[in-house]
């Protein structure tokens, strides 16, 4: 700990002043990084898509996150060293590791593990203390309740314990849609925060059958916004939630409920906001993505602040966006706990002076737990951890999911399926949660459970032409670079076991994916059919969860002898700053 | 929205015209220029719903092209949540509107509804439409003998794998 201590104070200096917006530079006594310089009159800390990661984690940022047409060589599309020079980060220092993939392995023995909810809430908990009572606010923006075995087996209400204990008063939704209505109810009935959505909408047979709502007339299904009064000023905070949760996950979950962007809808709520409720800050609490956010900051006028999630993007500073009414802050602070972002606001009659922004890795070797929230975390915990903990397999390589096209993580994953369900091909979706476990890191069930547990985990088998296949490719690679972010739903690209391919991120859809090839090298065939292994499908499966899967294979002992490549080859994309090496 | 209230002259001449259409219709005899411009209004466009493409399903609903106006909102989904059943609708501040259509290029048959408008009638129409795969949206406005219309892509997706 000595060492490690004094390997983040080396870096501090320097990486604390590169977290705020550079016209406004800290103040130059960095005691510590967490002392923050006093600066207006309300604070919000955000935090999003934690993954309900409650104990320390690793997590690798991507190597390969690109960006196509306006996008490419923006933030949030830069990796490894293109990102450390965009943001002025240091390459030996501690928030290298925190922010970007650079020599991973070497850092992560040198600085730990990031996050975990005891930490964060002794952070939580100073940053509060420092500006003083109804000065501040907490807000979630979504993805707080899965990602976990234990999420996943309670639907939630783990985190919604956990989210009390730190002091969320705000929240939106992603994943929490997946447990399905009852069950984000009595969640919602013990949460003591507001939920906001303002773009969830019952559909019209719902409507019709008189099913539950916020607001009836408008058939708003959650509370928009609420406001908050800081600092002496009346704050909105809007709620976005995801907008395609019934087009990437199965419709079941929410079948009386619509979704979508709803700009207008969100235009009016905002104009009512400022018009008639005469408030002085406009916070869009979002889980849109960032590219989404940037657009859509482009487009509605009258917000000072968009506190964004879901692409995991974590960028230390916001991105300022001009539209007809003015200029609106756009941010996305990161994932699985890293990171807390604190937003200060000089806030005058009716609008936003000026504000410092920091996106806070957590780091968990400078940070002394909470003891409430460790006794809390213990408790949910205790049941299932001895189940859980059995070491069933101790891979000799860094295993991570997080990259535009594969990691190993999912590779692995690929590999158990061909393997167990003795198939030609695997597919296995893109998700950008999931943590990383070191190499020579023995895994357990509950690193399994990681990386898997969602509430539609069973894996299938199929027959599909290679016809097919292309489609299925060329369908989830469009939601990932079409040229209109509206058109992205998120996510990376379905992970491909047993088959190799080029892609050209910048065609249009259907000509991005060329040259599929078999695991043997031989060409995928349009007409013949495959045998195809997959998980997470939208429509109802019936065979084993995949966890049960993976776990077998690796109880099997027949790791994988030969390091597979990604199986990826990209084209027309050539020193984009969004590719530091295929991972 | 626009009310109107009162018939204005050019209008009472279309509805005059109208009932032509159909007398000389019965009577098999060739129409005249007034009422085959009418005829979009009016009468069951056969030809249009058969057409094809959206150009040849224009053409034949109308006889000339539509220009693309602001005044034309056409609200529907970027990715739709179910392709069978896509909401949709447009509204318009255009005067003296007439008819209202809307158009799916990428479907069998291009023209997928048209409807004539009342004099009198707020200009707003929601529908739902059935939609194979993604394509242009165009929904056409029919206001005072001119064609306006506003265009949206709408997404449809196997869907799946979200992050």
């Amino acid at each position: 700990m000595g060492i490690r201590r004094r390997d983040f104070l080396k870096g501090a200096g320097l990486a604390a002043a590169t977290l705020s917006l550079p016209r406004l530079a800290r103040g130059t006594d960095t005691a510590s990084i967490y002392d923050l310089e006093r600066f207006g009159n309300a604070r919000i800390l955000h935090i999003t898509d934690t993954h309900a990661q409650l104990n320390p984690v690793y997590f690798r940022e991507p190597s390969v996150n690109i960006g196509i047409g306006e996008m490419a060589g923006r933030p949030p599309h830069l990796v490894g060293r293109a990102f450390l020079e965009r943001f002025g980060i240091r390459p030996d220092s501690a928030d290298a590791y925190a922010f970007t993939c650079f020599e991973f392995e070497k850092s992560a023995g040198r600085f730990g593990k990031l996050g975990g909810f005891a930490h964060l809430k002794t952070l939580v908990d100073r940053l509060r203390a420092d500006v003083g009572e109804k000065r501040s606010m907490l807000v979630d923006g979504g993805d707080l309740w899965q990602g976990t075995g234990l999420a996943n087996l309670m639907q939630g209400r783990d985190m919604v314990e956990v989210a009390n204990l730190l002091g969320i008063e705000a929240m939106t939704g992603h994943w929490e849609f997946t447990y399905g209505e009852q069950a984000l109810r009595d969640n919602l009935e013990r949460f003591k925060g507001e939920f906001l959505a303002q773009n969830v909408f019952l559909t019209e047979e719902a409507a019709f059958n008189d099913a539950l709502a916020f607001d009836k007339a408008t058939g708003r299904v959650f509370k928009p916004s609420v406001i908050k009064e800081l600092g002496g000023h009346r704050v909105a905070i809007v709620g976005q939630a995801f907008p395609y949760v019934p087009i990437a996950h199965p419709k079941r979950f929410t079948p009386d409920w619509s979704f979508g962007i709803r700009e207008e809808e969100l235009q009016k709520h905002v104009d009512a906001l400022r018009g008639t409720d005469k408030i002085d800050a406009v916070i869009l609490l979002s889980h849109n993505g960032m590219d989404v956010d940037l657009k859509l900051a482009s487009r509605v006028t009258g917000i000072d602040v968009i506190l964004g999630g879901h692409t995991h993007d974590a960028v230390p500073q916001p991105i300022a966006v001009k539209n007809a009414a003015g200029t609106t802050l756009v941010t996305n602070a990161g994932s699985n706990g890293k990171f807390l972002a604190v937003l200060d606001l000089a806030l005058d009659k009716g609008k936003v002076s000026d504000v410092h922004y920091h996106l806070l890795p957590v780091y968990s070797e400078l940070l002394k737990p909470d003891p409430a929230m460790a006794e809390l975390i213990g408790r949910l915990r205790a049941p299932y951890v001895s189940d859980w903990s059995e070491k069933i397999a101790t891979p000799d390589r860094l295993l991570y999911r997080r990259g535009n096209f594969s990691g190993p993580m999912d590779e692995l994953i690929c590999t158990a399926l061909r393997t167990e369900l003795d198939v030609e091909i695997a597919l296995s979706p893109g998700f950008r949660w999931g943590v990383t476990a070191l190499s020579g890191q023995a895994l357990t069930m509950e690193d399994v459970l990681a990386e898997t547990a969602i509430t539609y985990p069973e894996t299938y088998v199929q027959d599909m032409t290679g016809a097919q296949i292309k489609d299925v490719l060329e369908d989830v690679c469009d939601n990932l670079f079409n040229a209109d972010p509206y058109y992205q739903q998120g996510g990376d690209m379905v992970r491909a076991g047993g088959l190799s391919y080029t892609c050209t991120p910048d065609a249009a859809i259907g000509s991005r994916i060329s040259e599929l090839k078999l695991g043997n090298g031989k060409a995928l065939s349009a007409s013949h059919r495959y045998k195809v292994a997959g998980w997470a499908s939208v429509n109802g499966q019936q065979g084993a969860p995949v966890w049960d899967v993976v776990g077998k294979y690796l109880r099997s002992g027949r790791m994988l002898q030969e390091r597979l490549g990604s199986g990826v080859t990209l084209k027309g994309v050539e020193g984009n700053p969004g590719i530091a090496g295929l991972g | 929205m626009t009310t109107t209230t009162g018939t204005h002259p050019t209008r009472r001449l279309i509805l005059q015209g109208a009932a032509s259409v159909a007398l000389l219709g019965l009577g098999n005899l060739p129409f005249g220029a007034v009422p085959a411009r009418a005829a979009a209004n009016d009468k069951y466009p056969e030809e249009a719903f058969k057409q094809k493409s959206e150009a040849d399903a224009i053409k034949a609903l109308y006889g000339k092209t539509a220009e693309p106006s602001d005044k034309v909102k056409l609200d529907a989904p970027e990715i739709a949540e179910n392709g069978g059943v896509v909401p949709i609708s447009v509204t318009t501040t255009l005067d003296k509107v007439t008819s209202i259509a809307f158009f799916v290029a990428e479907n069998p048959f291009a023209l997928a509804a048209s409807y004539k408008i009342p004099d009198g009638t707020i200009p707003a129409v929601a529908n739902r439409l059935k939609m194979a795969k993604t394509t242009k949206l165009t929904a056409i406005v029919e206001a005072d003998g001119k064609l306006y219309s506003a265009t949206k892509e709408v997404k449809v997706t196997v869907g799946g794998c979200g992050g």
